[in-house]
């Protein structure tokens, strides 16, 4: 059953296990040793040409590519959903390159990769998340000159994001941000939780899980350590607040309690962004 | 120099400069007798080399304004961006009393350091409302910049606290949230002067304050910044071209040529009689 396609590739070529070479691997997981030991910093690597392109989760891939094992099993998700178009690409390509074992299930799974959310179920120890990072800089919008964003994370100083935030309450009454929620981080950096949206931020404060953020087009990742302080900046007088839904439940699992995703039409309709956890709910 | 522990600044003196220089170029001691008032140059002809300021000596007590005063290039800007940390200075030392007692030269200190001091000690009145404020910002968000850099973190406190700084500047409180760069050129001066408050720093320095802004308008922030002098016990240095700025805000004053210092006195007498060739130019010049 020889195809045209098989007759260009030519004869099959070994391909390393999980697609990088071993030398590409070992930066990679230098670089996420030292975003371990200083969470919230921005470690620079060498982000690799990937069979995919840049800002449709190559920085979270190689992540994946350079931790996963022979023992591990994989979940990945694009904005909750196992089988988002993204989701289904990337999760192949680990899998055919290591062989090992796929679910949509968080709680088998070892490696979670995703765009735009956590899983609801909660995760544990035995989980690392990993998360695809448009813009890994918190300050981006806020300075432009790149030696002075060095200087304002190495000093710590942070007052024109909190001026920032001062003049987005000014001006729209409320702070308006809403995914990639500026965080302060272990009480020293503040990092982009992008692109997770704000109802999945207090997740991260002393979750007992490893979450592994990589940006390939920026070529930066940076992590957040189980059980580290995780705070979104927010004045004393006006409490963070997670996106409300005003009541609304899921159409398919009448779940309140879940991040939940409005589809657009004439008569608006609300479901769980974690399909995975509607699909389960349901069948129960 | 320190041959004691002991403080060498005195209760007296919030600011004590010792020898401040600033080289640009190698230099040595032939360029500093090459240039000067009497060779009409601060660049040494044979280097190239120039000495921008030398051998600056100067006090300034709690609730003193201090001038300095020359032409363009003489060396008095220069003096003020080394005080404040916006330029690094080539020799000499900058005590203020409001760190550590004194005892530290703040010209030896990191410049993480020199700009932390800048957050509640020492604030610095540019003549360009553009190095002072972020003109996209509004003029309560850049009163809250300094804030949030001290610690302050409940909105309605900030909200307060930069009200009560406009209404103090006589900025319209209707305008506070306002960007600052659709303010008039008056206005964006006092949001400046107004956020360079914002922490009560002892030590406020003033660069060519309202120049640039025309007479009447000019005038009004004089008074302003004169009604503040005189309520908050700051130690000021005002550096200025125009004699009618110094006589207005200060006691005393050091007229700076070529980069050197030719005279030092109360500004009254400096005024009435001044006794470099180059102070009786200038004084001449003003009041003609």
């Amino acid at each position: 059953m020889s195809s045209t396609v098989d007759e260009i590739a030519g004869p099959p070529q070994s391909v390393p296990f999980a697609l990088l070479d071993e030398e590409s691997k070992r930066e990679i997981r230098r670089a996420l040793l030292q975003a371990v030991c200083i969470p919230g910093f921005q470690v620079p690597f060498g982000s690799r040409e990937m069979p995919v392109a840049r800002g449709w989760g190559s920085g979270g891939l190689q992540i994946s590519l350079a931790i996963v094992g022979v023992n591990d099993t994989i979940k990945v998700i694009d904005q909750g959903d196992d089988e988002g178009v993204n989701a289904v690409n990337l999760r192949r390509l680990i899998t055919s390159s290591t062989g090992i074992e796929e679910t949509s299930e968080t709680d088998e799974a070892t490696i979670v990769q995703s765009r735009h959310r956590i899983p609801e179920d909660a995760m544990t120890s035995d989980h690392i998340l990993v998360l695809q990072v448009p813009v890994p800089e918190p300050l981006r919008g806020i300075e432009r000159n790149m030696k002075e964003l060095e200087r304002m994370h190495a000093e710590g100083d942070y007052s024109k994001m909190w001026v920032s935030l001062y003049e987005d309450k000014v001006r729209n009454g409320v702070i308006t941000q809403t995914t990639g929620y500026p965080c302060l981080v272990a009480q020293r950096y503040v990092m982009a939780t992008t692109p997770i949206p704000r109802w999945d931020i207090p997740r991260l404060h002393q979750a007992e899980f490893l979450t592994l953020f990589g940006a390939g087009r920026e070529k930066r990742v940076y992590a957040i350590p189980p059980f580290t302080d995780v705070e979104p900046l927010t004045f004393e007088d006006v409490p963070f607040e997670v996106e409300a839904s005003n009541g609304a439940k899921c159409r398919l699992c009448g779940s309140e309690e879940t991040f939940l995703v409005e589809t657009p039409g004439s008569e608006s309709r609300w479901s769980c962004s974690d399909t995975a956890w509607c699909r389960r709910k349901r069948t129960k | 120099m320190t041959m004691t522990k002991s403080p060498i600044i005195t209760p007296q003196a919030a600011i004590r400069v010792r020898g401040l220089s600033k080289f640009f170029g190698p230099i040595d001691e032939g360029a500093i007798a090459r240039t000067g008032p009497e060779f009409g140059t601060a660049r040494d002809p044979l280097s190239g080399s120039i000495v921008a300021a030398w051998d600056v000596n100067f006090d300034v007590a709690a609730g003193e304004a201090l001038g300095i005063v020359g032409e363009s290039g003489s060396g008095k800007s220069t003096v003020l961006r080394c005080i404040a940390g916006d330029q690094p200075s080539s020799a000499g030392s900058v005590h203020l009393m409001c760190h550590d007692e004194g005892r530290t030269n703040v010209l030896d200190l990191s410049p993480a350091a020199r700009r932390k001091l800048r957050i509640d000690q020492l604030s610095v009145v540019y003549q360009d409302p553009a190095e002072g404020l972020s003109l996209g910002v509004t003029a309560g968000g850049n009163i809250a910049d300094p804030l949030t850099a001290a610690g302050w973190r409940n909105f309605e406190a900030i909200r307060v606290r930069a009200r009560d700084l406009l209404d103090r500047t006589e900025v319209p409180l209707d305008r506070m949230d306002d960007i600052v760069r659709n303010f008039s050129g008056g206005m964006r001066q006092r949001v400046q002067i107004a956020r360079a408050l914002a922490n009560n720093p002892p030590i406020v320095l003033l660069d060519e304050p309202t120049t640039g802004l025309d007479a009447s308008i000019a005038s009004g922030v004089l008074d302003l910044i004169r009604g503040l002098l005189e309520e908050l016990d700051l130690a000021v240095v005002v550096v200025s071209h125009d004699f009618g700025v110094i006589e207005m805000l200060t006691q005393r004053c050091i007229v700076m040529q070529h980069g050197r210092v030719v005279e030092d006195a109360l500004t009254d007498q400096l005024l009435e009689d001044p006794q470099h060739p180059y102070s009786q130019k200038l004084v001449t010049a003003a009041r003609s």
